[in-house]
């Protein structure tokens, strides 16, 4: 049996000199094993998203310039090319943008509130917040990745969709202020689904158990979202698309810092 | 030292009298205690609000038909207002209303079975004197009628609220998808549905977090599956050639006029002609319980049959 | 260096204190018995020293002077909980990336070759480890971070013979070849008594008792004697334990200077009815003892 010896603790360290801390890269392996469902199928559904929103659009594309082209307009031809654009290709159209406006729902419930609340129902807490890392980084590190990986994503995806959803606006005479167009477009997207994740990460933090912090992020995210498209937006002190598009992101993203740190602070302040 | 005797009983001491059922009657109440008032306060507070706004919307719809019966032509900008503010409230509430049964068997489901089996939890329930089957038989048959009975209600609250929609929006009948998977007995049997389809991938994963993601994709496919090809199907439509059932219908508004009776129309499935002569294949909306019965039907088949896998499971399941 | 140092700690949970009154000072280099039985405040103590909760009066440090769950207190402890956590889903291998990865220093070469030597595979999921095999991973976890201080809350209560006698030699060994202090709670003081060489006794969340084994076994006697003259000398001595038997008086006094009385005899203690007299006394006497002992070391 081979022993390995390292010479015990002499009297010098005896507290005066803290350790280095651990890096932050270490994180990146324990979040992506931890939260590996989760982002596969997030992947997942970026690519399925991708390729969806890529073939549909193209077709979509080219049938609004076929009927765009197509004169006269009250031929038979061109009805049909219009009765086709107007059924079809809108429920393709209006599914991808309800599946769309889903996703950050799905996200609220599923994906912050494991992060905390499962780790202190399975009790894994007490080997995960007794290494060397501390339970301030490892919990800070954890949100400000998987949170990244999700605002990026979203960012990527409504970009794409913008694309892809082009053609409707004019066609149903559509206002990219309205509010089921904007929230989908611009940067407001991308931050709805930081703000879902962490309302999810900070709820489980606080109700500490999963399957109930899921339930009431799902009801706390609709109710925040009701709440700006009803009361909010329409107040906002500028009415053009970009303004508008910063200053919903801002606040966004204020009330996603403020949650993570209530998340910290609630991991910190947690006693056994 | 002294020492009792009792003469053997064979037939009592070999095979001891099986737990009566009812004692799980209260296990399966204090064990999924939170989750039954849970799901009857987020009901019952959205049936209170569906009340309130309900008497608003019936008060509104009863003030746009005395319009309409006195002066047809001047009720434009008072049917354009009960349009925007109403029915985009309505319009929305229906949406949810139609995911509803997916979220409820997301999360009833997976939190009977998939639960006790993370927390090791079954190591104690399945030893007990009662035995894994019928403590399993009990909990999914109990749970799923008390399920049932409380989204049956619901949906009579929605049902109410909903009813003047249908007459004003000229595209919806009581058929329409959207609309018939709302009321009737339809809504508790894809509620119970859901909450079979839960409990019975909890018990595959045995995971309750990934058991939730995947009751939201199966309850959604089998929804759209049905609303694609197999409401269609079901063996109630009629075929004619009497072409004045479709002409106009009664219920198509015209310059956004409200209509002063029921939207009728029927349901479309097919049309051809032989000959000069055209037909129609048609379902009639005086067929809606018909179809009602089928869809509760086969829902329940479904339910039954996915309840009897999960206890097949429990089964099978080596601790 | 002292390992642990606590002052007046305490631990309220609603209107119940858990802990009370807990002052220590141990040095390094010992194998630390904390026994007591359930619910006494083993838990609650090294919860305490191991940064998973906060005092609610006192300070507690640890390996001289951090406070505990500080960095630098968290770098040098290796803490097993009960039931020895583990991620149920993550295999033996995973478990060793995870806490290479959680932590500054980390020997996977030793941990890896720990896990190969007792038979534990890499690949499986820890939920499917028998207990015993999951208490060994959580030790070969905790040990190959090298730390100064290990601490095991009832490492050894789900544990057969065979694998106890296992997890004690790797601990002992660790002690040895490495200089880790190890702080072990156990209710059963049997085991304890063999390999513990400091000893703390902990009843109703007080501290009743701490010290070197030998020291507390030394610094005690039973003195044996007439119960009628029983009473005037329990007066004067620091009784731990009455008991009479007929018209026998057997009194478990603590200290080992004073002159046995005409009439009496004085008999050692064994270290097991020392600490039940203590478990079984009321807690005022343990309460001075800190300082005692530290007399009696002084005197050294």
């Amino acid at each position: 049996m081979t022993v390995l010896t390292t010479p015990a603790g002499s009297r010098q360290d005896a507290g005066t000199k803290p350790p280095p801390p651990v890096p932050w890269r270490q994180m990146l392996w324990v979040t992506w094993r931890q939260h590996r469902g989760l982002l596969i199928g997030v992947l997942a559904a970026f690519i399925a998203a991708v390729a969806g929103l890529l073939t549909e659009g193209l077709r979509i594309r080219h049938d609004y310039a076929a009927l765009t082209a197509c004169h006269p307009a009250a031929s038979p031809a061109c009805v049909q090319l219009s009765n086709f654009f107007g059924s079809t290709d809108w429920h393709v159209g209006n599914g991808v943008r309800a599946a769309l406006l889903a996703a950050p729902v799905l996200l609220a419930m599923f994906a912050g509130p494991p992060v905390i609340a499962r780790e202190l129902e399975n009790s894994t807490f007490r080997y995960a917040w007794t290494q060397g890392i501390g339970r301030a980084r490892w919990t800070i590190t954890k949100l400000t990745l998987l949170g990244s990986v999700l605002t990026i994503t979203a960012l990527l995806i409504s970009q794409l969709f913008t694309w892809f959803f082009a053609p409707f606006v004019p066609y149903e005479n559509l206002a990219v202020l309205t509010g089921a167009v904007f929230i989908t477009r611009g940067v407001a997207y991308a931050a709805w689904t930081l703000t879902a994740f962490c309302l999810g990460a900070f709820l489980g933090a606080l109700v500490r158990r999963t399957i109930p912090a899921m339930a009431i992020t799902l009801g706390a995210y609709l109710a925040l979202a009701g709440v700006a498209w009803l009361y909010l937006r329409p107040h906002y002190p500028l009415r053009t698309f970009w303004p508008m598009q910063v200053f919903e992101a801002g606040w966004l993203l204020a009330l996603s810092a403020g949650l993570a740190a209530g998340t910290v602070w609630l991991v910190r302040r947690r006693a056994a | 030292m002294t020492v009792l005797t009792m003469p053997a009983q064979p037939a009592q001491d070999v095979t001891p009298r099986p737990v009566p059922w009812q004692r799980m009657i209260w296990v399966t109440w204090r064990q999924h205690r939170a989750m039954l008032i849970s799901l009857t306060a987020v009901l019952g507070a959205v049936a209170i609000f569906l009340f309130a706004m309900g008497l608003w919307v019936h008060h509104n719809f009863s003030v746009l038909m005395a319009c309409a019966a006195a002066t047809p032509n001047d009720c434009g900008a008072l049917n354009q207002s009960f349009n925007n503010t109403d029915w985009t409230t309505a319009n929305t509430l229906l949406i949810l209303m139609n995911l509803a049964p997916a979220l409820i068997g997301a999360f009833t489901g997976p939190a009977v079975m998939a639960r006790e089996l993370e927390t090791g939890t079954f190591r104690y329930a399945w030893t007990q004197g009662i035995g894994r089957v019928r403590w399993a038989i009990a909990k999914l048959v109990l749970l799923g009628v008390v399920i049932a009975v409380l989204t049956w209600a619901f949906s009579q609250i929605f049902e109410w609220f909903f009813a003047p929609f249908l007459q004003q929006q000229n595209t919806l009948t009581v058929l329409s998808k959207t609309v018939f998977d709302t009321r009737g007995i339809a809504f508790a049997a894809w509620c119970l549905a859901a909450f079979a389809i839960g409990a019975f991938l909890g018990m595959l994963l045995r995971r309750a977090i990934g058991a939730m993601a995947a009751t939201l994709g199966v309850y959604l496919g089998l929804q759209l599956v049905t609303w694609l090809f197999l409401t269609k199907h079901y063996p109630v439509s009629v075929v004619t050639s009497n072409a004045s059932l479709f002409t106009g219908g009664v219920s198509s508004s015209l310059n956004g006029l409200p209509s002063t009776a029921p939207d009728n129309s029927p349901w479309v499935l097919a049309t051809w002609n032989v000959g000069h002569t055209s037909w129609w294949r048609y379902i009639p909306v005086s067929r809606f319980w018909p179809m009602q019965f089928i869809e509760a039907g086969w829902l329940l088949v479904l339910a039954v049959v996915l309840g009897a896998a999960t206890v097949w499971l429990v089964r099978r399941r080596a601790a | 260096m002292n390992v642990i140092e606590t002052r007046g700690l305490g631990k309220r949970y609603g209107n119940a204190w858990a802990l009370r009154d807990c002052t220590l000072a141990i040095p390094e280099g010992h194998l630390v018995g904390l026994v007591g039985p359930n619910g006494a405040g083993k838990s609650t103590l090294m919860n305490l020293l191991a940064g998973l909760s906060v005092p609610t009066a006192g300070t507690v440090t640890v390996l001289g002077g951090r406070p505990a769950g500080s960095p630098a207190a968290l770098d040098g402890i290796a803490f097993m909980a009960q039931d020895a956590p583990l991620y149920k889903h993550f295999s033996a291998g995973d478990m060793i990336h995870l806490t290479r990865n959680l932590n500054r220093q980390f020997d996977e070469a030793y941990a890896r070759q720990r896990l190969d030597g007792l038979g534990i595979p890499l690949k499986k999921t820890s939920g499917k480890l028998s207990g015993g095999q999951q208490a060994q991973l959580a030790l070969t976890l905790a040990l190959a971070r090298r730390p100064r201080m290990l601490i095991l809350d009832e490492p050894l209560a789900a544990l057969d013979p065979l694998a106890r006698e296992d997890f004690m030699t790797t601990v002992m060994t660790a002690m040895t070849d490495n200089g880790v202090s190890v702080l072990l709670s156990s209710h059963a003081l049997a085991e304890l008594e063999r390999i513990a060489d400091y000893l703390i006794v902990l009843g109703a969340g007080e501290v009743r008792i701490a010290g070197e084994a030998d020291d507390l076994v030394d610094s005690h006697q039973v003195l044996s004697g007439p119960a009628a003259a029983a009473d005037a000398y329990a007066a004067r001595l620091a009784v731990v334990q009455d008991r009479r038997a007929a018209a026998q008086a057997h009194l478990l006094v603590r200290s080992s200077d004073q002159p046995v009385p005409p009439g009496w005899e004085a008999h050692p203690v064994s270290l097991e009815e020392l600490v039940m007299a203590y478990l079984r006394a009321p807690g005022a006497i343990g309460k001075q003892q800190p300082a005692r002992i530290e007399q009696a070391e002084a005197a050294r």
